[in-house]
This record gives C-alpha cells, structure tokens and sequence, in this order.
C-alpha cells in the first residue's frame, strides 16, 4: 500500500478557509466544521448506520477489536448458566438484555410509548438523602424493572402527563408535556416519600472517545463557577469517583457528567442495566432482601472477561461522528448566527481541540466541533429531576452535546430528547431550558417563525 | 467512513489561485480540461468541468452498475419468490421431502441477493432511513425470541398466544428488533431458523440444525409456526419488490435520483460502500468477530451452515461492481465498464495493484474450509489460517478502494458535473 492517506487529508484539514478571489460578502464558513469529529473520525453516512459506525482512521488490528466489541455491544445476554458461557450472567435484576437495547443502532433511547412497554432506553436511578449517595434500602440505586426467571422484579413504573400551554411573543402557542413517574409494585417494601428519582434516557454513542480526549485544562478555561464575567453562565466540573485511580476526577459522562471515562460508563451500564459484573464493577446488584437475585447463578467473576469488556469499551471510543448535512446552506447559516447571538453558545460550545490521546493517536490534536462545554448549568426548576449526582445538584445538567442531534429521528425513528424525552421535538427541548439557560429561551421565544425555523434547521443539520 | 471527500475538497482549496498561474508551469491534473502533459509544475490554472476527460467513463461505470443492481435485485426476487413458493407447498401437507425443498430453495435464494449487499453503505436506498435491509437480512438472531430453544420450550413470539393472539405480517414486521438488535424476527435468517432450527454447539460433527419437519404437524403451536414462516416468506418478497421498484429503470423512484446525481458523487458513493462491505462488514462484522469469539453464534448463516457462501457472495457482489459485470442465476451476463477500467486509464500501477488485491480477496474468500462454524475452532485470530488470510485480504482490499476513489478524484471533482 502506498502513503497513509490520513496524513494528506490531516494537512488538507489544517486550511481553514476557502479563499473567494470576488468580493462577496457571504458569510465565512470555517471549511472544519464538516469534520465534526475531525479530521481523522468523521463519516459523511446519514442512513440508519449514521453513529454505528468505526472511526476511518481506526486501522488493522484496533479496527478488528472494533467489530467484536461490536458483536458485544449488540448481543442479547441470557441467564446463567447457557451453552454460551461467553454470553451468559444477564441480571438477575435489568433494564436491557443487550446495550444495543437501549441504544440501538448506537443511538438514542426514548420513554416506552405505552405503559409496560420495557427496554426502549429510559431507566430510573434513585437515591435518598442531600447528597444523593445514599442507596435506597432494599432496592439500590436504580429501579430494575425486568429480572430472570425466577427472579422477583423489584418494581414497575408508570409515567403520569400533564400539559402546559404557552406562547411565543408572535401569539403563535406551544404546548410542552410535562412527565411525573410513580413506582408501583414494589417487590421489597413501599418506596419513602423522600425518595430522589432521576429517569434517564440513553444517549447516542458516537465521538465519545473525542470527548474523552478534550483536555481538562479546556473545561478549566470553560468554568466560571461563580459567574466572574457576569453573562449569566456558571459552568463547573462535576469531580466524581473514578473507581480505577481510586480518587475523585472530572466527570464527562451521562446527563450529569457522573463518569470520569468511557470504561467506567460501559462498566456501569454493564452492571447497573444488564447486571452484568465486569473487572471494574465485580459485584452483582441484590440489594437488602433481594434472596433470590443474591442466590442466583452467576454466568463467571467476572461475566464479561476483561478482554471482551477492553474490546466494547474501545467500541464505544471510536464511533465516527457523522458530518452535518447542508451545513452552508444559507438558512442553515443564518440559524447558526442566530443560535450564536441569542448565547446558546455559551454552553454549547462548538469547538475544541483534543490533547493527547496515547491508546487511539487518532483521537489526538483532533479539532472537534461537539457544541458542548462537558460542564454543569443550573437549568432551572421545571427540567430539575432534584437528584443530586456527585457535585451536581438536584437542577444542574451536563451540557448536551449537540452533534448527530439531526440523525436521531433517522436512526431511532423518534425524535424526543432531553435527559428523560420529555421533549417531543427539538423545539420543545429548546423551550424547557431554564435557569441558565432562560434568557437564550426567552431570547428564542422573541424570534419570528422564520427566525425560529432557521435555528431548527441549523440544530437539524447538525 | 469518507472522510477523504470532504478532506479532498479542502485540499483542493488549496490549489484555488487567484491570479494567472505561474510561467512556465501549467496544469498537472489529467482530469482537468486544460490539463498540460508537459508541464511539471501545476500553477494553480487547472479547470474543470461535466464534460471534462473520462467523464464518460465515469458516466458508463454509473450506468453499468445501475444496471447491475436492477437485475440482480430481480434475481433475489425471484428467487424469493421459489422460497415462497415452496414453503407454501411445504404448509400445505408438510412432508420430509417438502421441508427440504424449502431447504433447498432457501440456499438458492441466497445466491443472488448475497451478492447484493455490495450496494449497502452507499446512501442508496437498501438501507436508508426507509431501507428494509433491517427486515431482510437482520443477524445474528436471538432464536429465543421466536421459537423453543433448548431448555425453553415455551419461548418466543410463536408461543405467546397471550401477548400476540393473532400473527400478521405489520406485527411481525413491527417487533423485527425490538429492544435491541439481535430480536430479529422476520427475514432470510428468521427463516432460516424455522427450516433449521438451532445449530448444534458441538460443531465437530459438521451438521447443520435439524429441525424436525413435525414442528409443522404434531409439535405445539405447529399450525401458528407455519403461518409464521409464510408471512415471513411472503415479507421477504415484498422487501425485496420494493428495492426492485426503487431501482426499475421504468421510472424507479431511486434510479431516477441515482442517475440525475452528480456522476462523482454516485461513483464515489459506490465505491465508499464497497469499500465498507470489504473492509468493516465482511472482513470484521462478519469474520473476524465469529474468530476471535470462537463462536458460531457469530456467524452469518448459522442454522444452515450456509456462511462459507455468504462470505463468497458478498466478495463476488464487490468484484460484480469493481470489474462492472454481473452473472445471472441463469448463465446470462451483463458485461459493461467497471471501476477498474477506468483505472487502467489513469493509473497503471495502480491497476496492477488492484488486479492483484481484489483476486486475492475473492480467492481466500473462497478457501475458508467448509463449515465454517467448524473452520474457526482450527484457527486462532493471531495466526495464519483460511479464515485470518481472508480477513486481512478483505482489509486490505477496503484500503485499496479507498486509494481508487481517491486516484479517480470522486472527491475533488465533486460540483463539476
């Protein structure tokens, strides 16, 4: 084979603009931004495959680990014990038999559509406490709501709706839908009325490994924590338990940036989801009174072998990032500069350059354009699940990377969002955003129709 | 997996000058159509337009392929269409002999549509948002969730009269992966498992499943597991009608879109998906993880033991694109221009190269010894065994594609047709 490709069309990235020789006054468009995930690791898919897929860099053996841990990712687990002792241990208590389950095709869950409906990617983690650290007795951290055979599902839970009605300064009117969840059935004892619950939906997968490799001086440089240059904005590092180093280090990781890695997430989801114990997170889940689930056959300590659980977690760092569609489309730019001056920048920070990564070189001097901060906002009392997660409080949300947000109804067929998908659109997510976040929504709510749809196209090219 | 196409156009911002170029340079690119044969410097003045040198090569490789995916995607209907027909001959009065027709009828509809697949992974309509490649050809499939396995005689959609009181073909097509991806429940391999059955573990005896043909008169739920395999049967057909229609080239919705597309764009995205079968699919997906697992869970075609053929097709569906030829179940051919013709016009080491790398891929794809559930237990991913030589020359024959799109500049010339 001739000279590695990658290095040319690395050097090629590095120019930054088209120079126009006539004098038109378009708007300038930074040529990067159609690499989202860099130069190295990002697609130009936009089918259902668009977030399943390897980084184009990842070459040779690394590139072969990918489809296993692939095989992994999509796999049904079954009980203890099975002919397949390399797939057998799923619960005893789960949520999902499979990780692809909740985030099929590597995507985006969503609520269950029907009471009862299981494993469309929303779970339930619960605590006691202002902290947010004390389990909940008998039933642990988070509600299992599936469990095996012989095996008492420890609850169920049912969402309530209620309806708001609002408007746009244009007299247009909006309606967002606002979810409660009630537990019922509990298996083991009646849930306290001080109970803290948090639903989560699971998030799509891709350029994980990039966010991984920002640096933490960036996030550093990113916080003002005490709002010292008055926009309204205080960003700040969640510092969670990071169960290898056996220290507290900054969180990345789900809706409140409660996981320091994408291995610790994979081993978590793992074992909290499937109940499947991995070399991080060796011990089942069968909290207080749960007999049975304690009793249970094991599929082996632990069930995931640690070179199987090495090959999800590099699966899980190296899916591409799908490139926006239309990104110079003229509508699509004005919606940019929109979402620019009404500050939805501020938190959704476009663009960043990733550090060293020494495992995957590809992910390395990478600039990236997540639209994320990776920090924490007080996003106001109406999106608060008022759990606290580490440092996070009870109001506070890890900004949401923006980037795939337009693929999720192409790959998932569904397009709600936000951390429980109580928003049916991305409208409504951009309604619900409080706190912080008001004066861009009220600043949103100001726009014309026109205005409104231009940022949504932006959003939807993304 | 194209990076290169937006990084090549950036690269050719590069070469986006402003003023008259400098003396006694000239334009370098032999797809330019002021290209200078002479020139050893390129100053920048290379232009370019849709009837520029090879454009009508490139134009002949879009239509040979548009013609090659019509007729075989025909080919996968009718021969779906014999499946269909044998399994309700089969339901009818099933019969030992019958069940293995519908054996039989299943492994020759898979000849044709095998070699399909080289036109996924190409933005074309198999597997776009409304592809039904999901409900053809979904694997590796949790048996469970259909039927009886061992141990669990009563599992299964076809054994759940309580959820699912009445089979029909929008409700199987509906739970077809749902909650997670290997809840597979209609297609060729759903099929496949209600001829077969599952696969024995212990692969030393070189079987396949022996589902017995009473599950279709005497065992419970018979009746309910035949109506299952005829509305999947009957889905298979109209699946594959719909890519037959997309692609007709009386009017398909698809083929119109496909041939007003800018010729650098359709051929880069064929080449892209080829490339992906190859290199992602193929070599990885579909080998690799059956290796290094040492297990034929992950196998393609495991009820059947028919993955030694899936591996060919699929290698013969990229060689049927690449070389731009096709033949027919029935002997015909349909011979017209290839990628690798062009590329002989524009690059002769190249050429030389890719003679060399696709023949091998296709030869090792062939040699994996058969079964090969059984084939890699003999083997070890570090080694140099039948299936790990087919892998790696199915890697490096993604690569080579890669470096064809790029020789070809589908990428730079992007916008000049």
């Amino acid at each position: 084979m001739k000279q590695k490709i990658f290095v040319i069309s690395a050097i090629a990235a590095l120019v930054t603009l088209v120079v126009r020789c006539s004098n038109s006054t378009t708007q300038v468009f930074d040529q990067r931004e159609l690499l989202p995930g860099g130069a190295l690791n990002t697609v130009t898919d936009k089918s259902v495959n668009a977030f399943g897929l390897a980084s184009p860099a990842l070459e040779g053996e690394q590139e072969l680990k990918f489809f296993v841990g692939n095989s992994f990712f999509n796999q049904n687990w079954v009980s203890a014990p099975a002919s397949t002792t390399a797939r057998d241990g799923l619960g005893p208590t789960f949520n999902a038999h499979s990780c692809s389950g909740c985030h099929f095709k590597d995507g985006r869950g969503r609520p269950p559509a029907f009471e009862g409906e299981k494993g469309t990617g929303l779970l339930l983690r619960f605590s006691k406490g202002a902290n947010g650290d004390e389990a909940l007795a008998h039933y642990g951290m988070q509600l299992q709501d599936q469990a095996i055979q012989g095996v008492e599902v420890e609850a169920e839970f049912v969402i309530d709706h209620k309806r708001y009605k609002d408007r746009y300064e244009d007299g247009s009117t909006f309606e967002l839908e606002v979810p409660t969840y009630r537990l019922q059935n509990g298996a083991f004892g009646d849930f306290p009325a001080d109970l803290a619950i948090s639903p989560r939906v699971a998030q799509q997968m891709i350029g994980l490994g990039l966010l991984e490799t920002i640096p933490e001086s960036r996030l550093d440089e990113l916080s003002d924590p005490d709002d010292a240059n008055g926009d309204g904005i205080s960003g700040r590092k969640n510092m969670v338990w990071n169960a290898l180093e056996e220290q507290y280090t900054v969180g990345r990781f789900g809706w409140k940036a409660n996981q320091p890695t994408v291995a610790q997430q994979v081993a978590g989801a793992f074992g909290g989801d499937m109940g499947i114990t991995t070399p991080i997170f060796p011990d089942e889940h069968c909290p207080g009174d749960q007999l049975d689930c304690a009793n249970a056959e094991t599929g082996g300590e632990p069930e995931i072998s640690q070179d199987d659980f090495d090959k999800v977690v590099l699966y899980s760092s190296n899916l591409a990032v799908p490139a926006p569609r239309n990104a110079q489309d003229p509508v699509v730019m004005e919606g940019k500069a929109i979402f620019n001056e009404i500050g939805c920048a501020g938190c959704h920070v476009p663009s960043h350059t990733t550090g060293e990564n020494a495992e995957f070189s590809h992910l390395s001097n990478q600039t990236i354009w997540p639209y994320t901060d990776l920090l924490l906002h007080d996003m106001g009392p109406e999106l608060a699940d008022n759990r606290p997660d580490f440092e996070a409080n009870g109001q506070e949300w890890r900004t949401q990377p923006l980037w795939g947000l337009g693929l999720i109804e192409t790959v998932n067929g569904h397009t709600r969002l936000l951390h429980d998908g109580r928003a049916r659109s991305i409208e409504e997510a951009i309604l619900w955003h409080g706190g912080e976040a008001e004066g861009s929504a009220q600043a949103f709510k100001r726009l014309g129709a026109e205005d409104r749809e231009k940022i949504l196209a932006f959003l939807r090219s993304l | 997996m194209n990076v290169f196409r937006l990084t090549g156009f950036l690269g050719l911002a590069l070469v986006v000058g402003c003023g008259d170029g400098d003396q006694g340079g000239g334009c370098t690119d032999q797809f330019a159509v002021n290209y200078n044969a002479e020139a050893t410097v390129d100053d920048g003045s290379c232009k370019y337009d849709a009837d520029g040198p090879f454009s009508v090569d490139k134009q002949a490789i879009r239509d040979t392929y548009a013609e090659i995916v019509f007729a075989s995607y025909q080919d996968a209907q009718e021969a779906a269409k014999a499946l269909q027909a044998s399994i309700n001959d089969f339901v009818a009065a099933p019969d030992e002999d019958k069940f293995e027709a519908c054996k039989q009828a299943w492994l020759a509809a898979r000849e044709p549509y095998g070699q399909t697949e080289a036109y996924r992974f190409s933005n074309g309509p198999i597997d776009n948002e409304e592809g039904p490649e999901g409900y053809l050809n979904a694997w590796p499939l949790d048996e469970g969730y259909i039927d009886y396995v061992e141990g669990a005689p009563n599992s299964g959609i076809i054994h759940d009269l309580e959820i699912y009181p009445s089979l029909e073909k929008s409700l199987l097509q509906q739970l077809n992966e749902q909650g997670g991806e290997e809840n597979v429940a209609i297609g060729y391999h759903a099929i496949e498992f209600l001829l077969w059955g599952q696969d024995d573990p212990e692969t030393s005896t070189l079987k396949a499943g022996d589902r017995p043909h009473t599950d279709y008169v005497s065992a419970p739920n018979a009746e309910r597991r035949a109506e299952y395999l005829v509305l999947c049967a009957d889905l298979l057909v109209e699946h594959l009608g719909d890519m037959v229609d997309t692609w007709n080239p009386e009017g398909g919705e698809y083929y119109q879109e496909f041939m007003a597309m800018d010729v650098n764009l359709a051929l880069q995205q064929i080449i892209t998906g080829i490339a992906t079968l190859s290199k992602s699919e193929l070599a990885g997906e579909r080998i690799f993880v059956a290796l290094d697992n040492q297990n034929q869970e992950d196998e393609h075609s495991c009820f059947s033991d028919n993955t030694h053929r899936d591996i060919y097709l699929n290698a013969q569906g990229i060689a049927n694109v690449f070389q731009g030829s096709y033949t027919r179940p029935n002997g015909d051919r349909i011979e017209g221009v290839g990628f690798i013709d062009l590329l002989a016009k524009v690059d002769s080491s190249l050429t030389v190269e890719a003679h060399e790398i696709t023949a091998a891929a296709l030869q090792n794809s062939q040699q994996i010894p058969v079964p090969f559930d059984h084939s890699l237990t003999l083997e070890t991913t570090g080694g140099d065994g039948p299936i790990m030589k087919a892998i790696l020359s199915l890697q490096k024959q993604g690569d080579l594609f890669i470096e064809v799109r790029n020789a070809l500049r589908l990428e730079q010339l992007l916008g000049t047709s």
